[in-house]
């Protein structure tokens, strides 16, 4: 049977507590209270300060190990102290921690430097997103194929509940993701090139590729529920001479649509 | 498939393939079910394929049930879903707070245990066991701090939560050593004292002296070999109420399979004796 609830106007002794030890947590110096002063002054509470920092730094650490590889050990410690000092998890679920690392890195001074990295901390949380993503159908490429080229063009393709994809205009931030996201050796001759990256778990694994400018336009707006036609007509708008089978074909071969819809007037969800 | 849960071990990926392929009678495996509150993918598959060979015990780390406000409502209900999708054999959580105006704290975090405490954790508690529709065990904790302000003792305190809710009690011989030993107290006197009836479930695990203070601060680290003096306890206990689902929790330091194995056949191996001894 459940107790019945407690209702007060005033906060008890353990909302007290609480604000004060979360508070003494957070802030080294900081004395809230007598009780938690105590508490403070002894050496064990070291322990409840380095436990909670370092889970939440060994979670970033799982969730971004493409930009671990880049920095190192020490520096990526050193920022993502300073990111749980910031944003603490406000979900228990510690894969989903650090949404908010990829914008932080982009204004944390001594990363001026590796313009690159807030892009590269980016694909690492497209590929957890892919990772834990509900499970979903591929579209066989025969469906598109057997479709004559008059029916083709009213069609709507449905994107893959893991697909995740960016165009990166000014620096191969697929080819840097990709070649550190493993463990193979990196070489130092990089075309200093724009790269788009598609990331998606059309099976088991999460996989990913990369892809152009009008491929990003063309997914972008089966995103917004369009065409085929006006996807297009998307592509085309970033790369007139965007040869269309083929982007269409590699997309459906790298599983990014789910389900192939014919139009009747309403849009597509985004996944 | 055997529904009598003998000795277990923590499910960590690098165990996945060994876990699944593993014979043993009795054997489960437990989990964290925050790691596993995903919409689909890998992780969630894996799951499912164990348990379709080996019971699954979803041991919570994060509901923060001692915290004075009520369960996460996302999080409670995030858990109902896996509870019900795995249905697991056994489900628990610890005495501890972690989740506190909106920010979590990956840790289990202490509290003076009052009388108000006592009514909040219980509702807490009976929110819980209402929502998921079975009964839980609730963990002691680990103590590092010395709180002037405990109204009662942790032993009469889980007793009380285990009557006004019907929760049963996990009990865990590490995190009972360790108090004892970092505060002063018996831990014999603590394990002989401990309600049996309500025990659920039994956790083993190993613990590391503090870097900076040694013995004098035993950590409840999970990275080494349960200690010799926690497997004198732990079969003292089962002398005393008899086998019940033991589990060899490793987190830190993962040795193979093998060697984990061998940990949870000596738990087994131990709560087979008390049971002879009663036929003798």
């Amino acid at each position: 049977m459940r107790t019945k609830s407690t209702s007060r106007a005033m906060p008890g002794a353990l909302c007290l507590f609480q604000d004060a030890f979360d508070c003494a947590l957070l802030a080294p110096d900081a004395a809230p209270d007598a009780e938690v002063t105590a508490l403070i002054a002894q050496p064990a509470f070291a322990v409840y300060r380095n436990t909670g920092r370092n889970a939440c730094i060994d979670a970033l650490w799982a969730n971004y190990p493409t930009v671990v590889r880049l920095v190192g050990e020490q520096w990526f410690r050193a920022a993502a102290s300073a990111y749980v000092s910031e944003s603490l998890p406000a979900d228990p679920s510690l894969m989903r921690y650090g949404a908010g690392f990829a914008g932080f890195l982009a204004g944390f001074e001594p990363a001026a430097d590796l313009p690159y990295l807030p892009h590269v901390a980016r694909l690492d949380r497209f590929w957890t997103e892919a990772h834990i993503a509900r499970n979903d159908c591929v579209l066989d490429p025969a469906r598109i194929a057997n479709l004559a080229p008059d029916t083709l063009a009213p069609v709507v393709l449905r994107l893959h509940a893991s697909a995740r994809w960016a165009w990166f205009p000014n620096m191969p931030v697929y080819s840097i993701w990709s070649r550190n996201r493993s463990s193979a050796p990196v070489d130092d001759d990089l075309d200093w090139k724009a790269e788009g990256a598609l990331i998606v778990r059309p099976r088991a694994t999460v996989e990913w590729t990369a892809i152009d400018a009008a491929a990003c336009a063309f997914l972008e707006a089966c995103a917004r529920g369009r065409t085929i036609q006006e996807a297009a007509n998307a592509a085309l708008e970033v790369r007139h001479d965007a040869d269309l089978v083929p982007l269409i074909s590699s997309l459906l071969g790298a599983g990014a649509f789910s389900r192939l819809l014919h139009h009747s007037g309403y849009s597509a969800r985004r996944p | 498939m055997t529904t009598v849960l003998t000795a277990g071990l923590g499910l960590k990926a690098q165990y996945y393939r060994a876990a699944l392929a593993c014979p043993a009678d009795g054997l489960w495996f437990e989990v964290h079910p925050e790691n596993y509150m995903v919409a689909g993918g890998p992780r969630l598959a894996w799951l499912e394929a164990i348990r379709a060979v080996h019971p699954i015990s979803l041991h919570g780390v994060a509901l923060s049930i001692a915290a004075d406000a009520e369960p996460d409502a996302v999080h409670l209900a995030r858990l109902r879903k896996l509870v019900r999708r795995i249905e697991p054999a056994l489900v628990s959580e610890h005495l501890a707070w972690s989740t506190w105006r909106g920010s979590y704290h990956p840790d289990l975090l202490p509290f003076p245990r009052t009388r108000e405490a006592l009514i909040r954790i219980a509702d807490n508690v009976s929110r819980t066991q209402e929502t998921l529709q079975r009964r839980i065990a609730v963990e002691n904790p680990s103590h590092y701090l010395r709180i002037e302000s405990h109204a009662l003792g942790e032993i009469d305190f889980l007793t009380e939560l285990a009557r006004r809710t019907g929760c049963g009690l996990l009990l865990d011989v590490n995190n009972a050593y360790l108090s004892a030993c970092n505060l002063g107290y018996s831990a014999e006197a603590y394990i002989d004292a401990f309600p049996g009836e309500a025990i659920m479930e039994i956790h083993l695990a190993g613990h590391t002296p503090d870097p900076a203070l040694g013995d004098k601060l035993l950590i409840d680290t999970h990275d080494v070999p349960v200690a010799p003096a926690v497997w004198e306890l732990y079969t003292r206990l089962i002398a005393r109420i008899g086998a019940r689902p033991t589990l060899i929790e490793r987190d830190g330091k993962l040795p193979d399979f093998a060697a984990l194995y061998a940990e949870r056949e000596h738990a087994a191996t131990l709560m087979r004796a008390p049971l002879y001894h009663q036929a003798a």
